[in-house]
């Protein structure tokens, strides 16, 4: 059984976006990284790049597969993790705390589209 | 789980360890235990076993065995001693391939097992009944009354002998076998394998393949799924049947020429192998290495600078032992020479790298 946060917010393509302010942190959920098996490559936008809700901004590459990662909002990359260029395990091991992109966010309504804690928690159950 | 796919013996054994399963061939198979990077390496360093109940066993016996065997076969049976093994494909006239496969020369006269690809078993059953006609053989399909693993690795031979029990296995040189009785049934112990290691391949019952598998388990060498299966014989340069080999791709375009015996009288595709060997191929499957991490996937596009499409990728991955990316590739034989320049299209962006020997990683076989 896979481990849900409660506090953020999810997508049906299981990214995760914590909100702080006008600004989404976003990641991919204990779910994904469970599917995936071991991350070996995480493919990330540049900063200012624009990236709009819906459209891949990036990808993760496991050992067998590759996935792409689908934009849960719009706007500015202002922030890349990259220190997972060095260590992509890092989604493996702890998927909440490793943050993949933050977003200055365009259009906060967009959050309204996401899916809670609960709500998710029936989509991947 | 779809109910139409067929269960190894080991089946609920996979499903106790917690694997992940999913459908191939036709049957309900564990992709990895506990994690594909780790179980490639436990073979790489130690000792993995694999549940390859699945594959086809053949047999083929008569009069005329030899020269059937010979006929269909692309290398050469006739000098090969009993207890020996061949590697090598069946062709369709057009020197396409039916299959790859194993030929043990059995140690009663005029006795084959050929050892096929499970996707394939039926193909090629039919197949090799249909080639049949005018010989004097019996074709006798075993695979679903066989169950096999495939203990691989640096300390496989060690697990083989002690925990199993078959002192045997250690007078084994490669590519050879032994005809054992075990609790009065046969056993074939061969020393064969799909890693690039040393490694054994045991052929029995299911209920004793169920008991050595248990043994290995309590000895521990490492279960392994068709995840790792399939990273480690793509490292060691080895083909996979419908991607590296196709009804369309010849093993003179695969590279495998050498399992191509063009100095025996006749096989079947022989006219054209020899026709692709004095004129040229389209297409050859390369080796190609990129300078990023991007993988190369099965399907993607080879390109050259500006952006014209010379070729596709038939497997890539980010080599767990050499930690790069790398692909075997189909590519316009203009493009394949070593060291030529090449891009591959992962998603939106390019990637560039250059053509490099098929076999990524060093082979450590028993000779």
């Amino acid at each position: 059984m896979s481990k849900i946060a409660e506090d953020l917010l999810y997508s049906e393509s299981h990214e995760w976006v914590k909100v702080d302010g006008n600004v989404a942190i976003i990641g991919v959920s204990d779910f994904a990284q469970g599917e995936m098996g071991d991350i070996t490559y995480v493919e990330m936008p540049d900063l200012d790049d624009e990236i709009s809700a819906g459209d891949d901004f990036g990808a993760l590459e496991s050992v067998k597969t590759s996935s792409e990662l689908v934009a849960p909002v719009s706007g500015k990359v202002i922030a890349r993790n990259d220190v997972l260029e060095d260590e992509p395990e890092r989604i493996n091991e702890d998927p909440y705390g490793a943050w993949i992109i933050k977003v200055e966010m365009a259009d906060k309504s967009e959050l309204d589209a996401l899916l809670n804690a609960s709500a998710y928690a029936e989509l991947v159950k | 789980m779809d109910n139409s796919l067929k269960l190894t013996c080991l089946h609920d054994l996979h499903v106790e360890l917690g694997a992940k399963m999913s459908p191939f061939a036709g049957y309900d198979m564990p992709i990895q235990y506990s994690g594909i990077i780790d179980e490639h390496n436990a073979v790489r360093h130690a000792a993995g076993v694999f549940d390859v109940s699945h594959m086809g066993e053949i047999f083929v016996s008569g009069p005329d065995a030899e020269s059937f065997v010979g006929h269909i076969f692309t290398n050469d049976v006739r000098p090969l001693p009993p207890g020996g093994i061949l590697y090598g494909m069946m062709l369709y006239p057009d020197g396409g391939t039916v299959d790859d496969l194993l030929v043990y020369r059995e140690f009663k006269p005029d006795h084959f097992l050929l050892v096929v690809n499970a996707a394939n078993i039926d193909k090629d059953h039919a197949w090799i009944l249909e080639q049949s006609a005018g010989f004097d053989v019996v074709i006798d399909n075993q695979s679903d009354a066989w169950g096999q693993i495939a203990v691989q690795g640096p300390e496989a031979e060690k697990a083989v002998c002690g925990a199993l029990g078959f002192p045997e296995a250690a007078q084994l040189s490669f590519y050879t076998f032994c005809d054992l009785v075990r609790e009065g049934r046969r056993v074939i112990v061969s020393r064969t394998g799909y890693t690039g290691e040393d490694g054994f391949e045991i052929y029995a019952a299911p209920e004793q393949i169920r008991a050595w598998w248990q043994a290995l388990m309590a000895v521990g060498v490492k279960p392994c799924g068709l995840g790792c299966r399939d990273t480690l014989r793509f490292e060691a340069g080895l083909p996979l049947y419908g991607d590296e080999l196709t009804a369309d791709i010849s093993p003179v375009m695969a590279g495998l020429g050498m399992f191509c015996k063009l100095d025996k009288p006749e096989f079947i595709g022989k006219d054209a192998l020899v026709a692709q060997k004095a004129g040229g191929v389209a297409q050859k499957v390369v080796g190609i290495e990129l300078a990023d991490k991007a993988v190369p996937r099965h399907g993607y596009p080879v390109e050259l600078e500006d952006g014209t499409q010379v070729g596709v990728v038939t497997t890539g991955y980010h080599s767990i032992t050499l930690e790069k990316s790398i692909c075997f590739a189909l590519v316009d034989t203009a493009y394949a020479a070593l060291g030529t320049p090449l891009w591959v299209r992962v998603r939106k962006n390019v990637f560039p790298g250059v053509v490099v020997k098929k076999r990524f990683y060093q082979t450590n076989y028993k000779k």
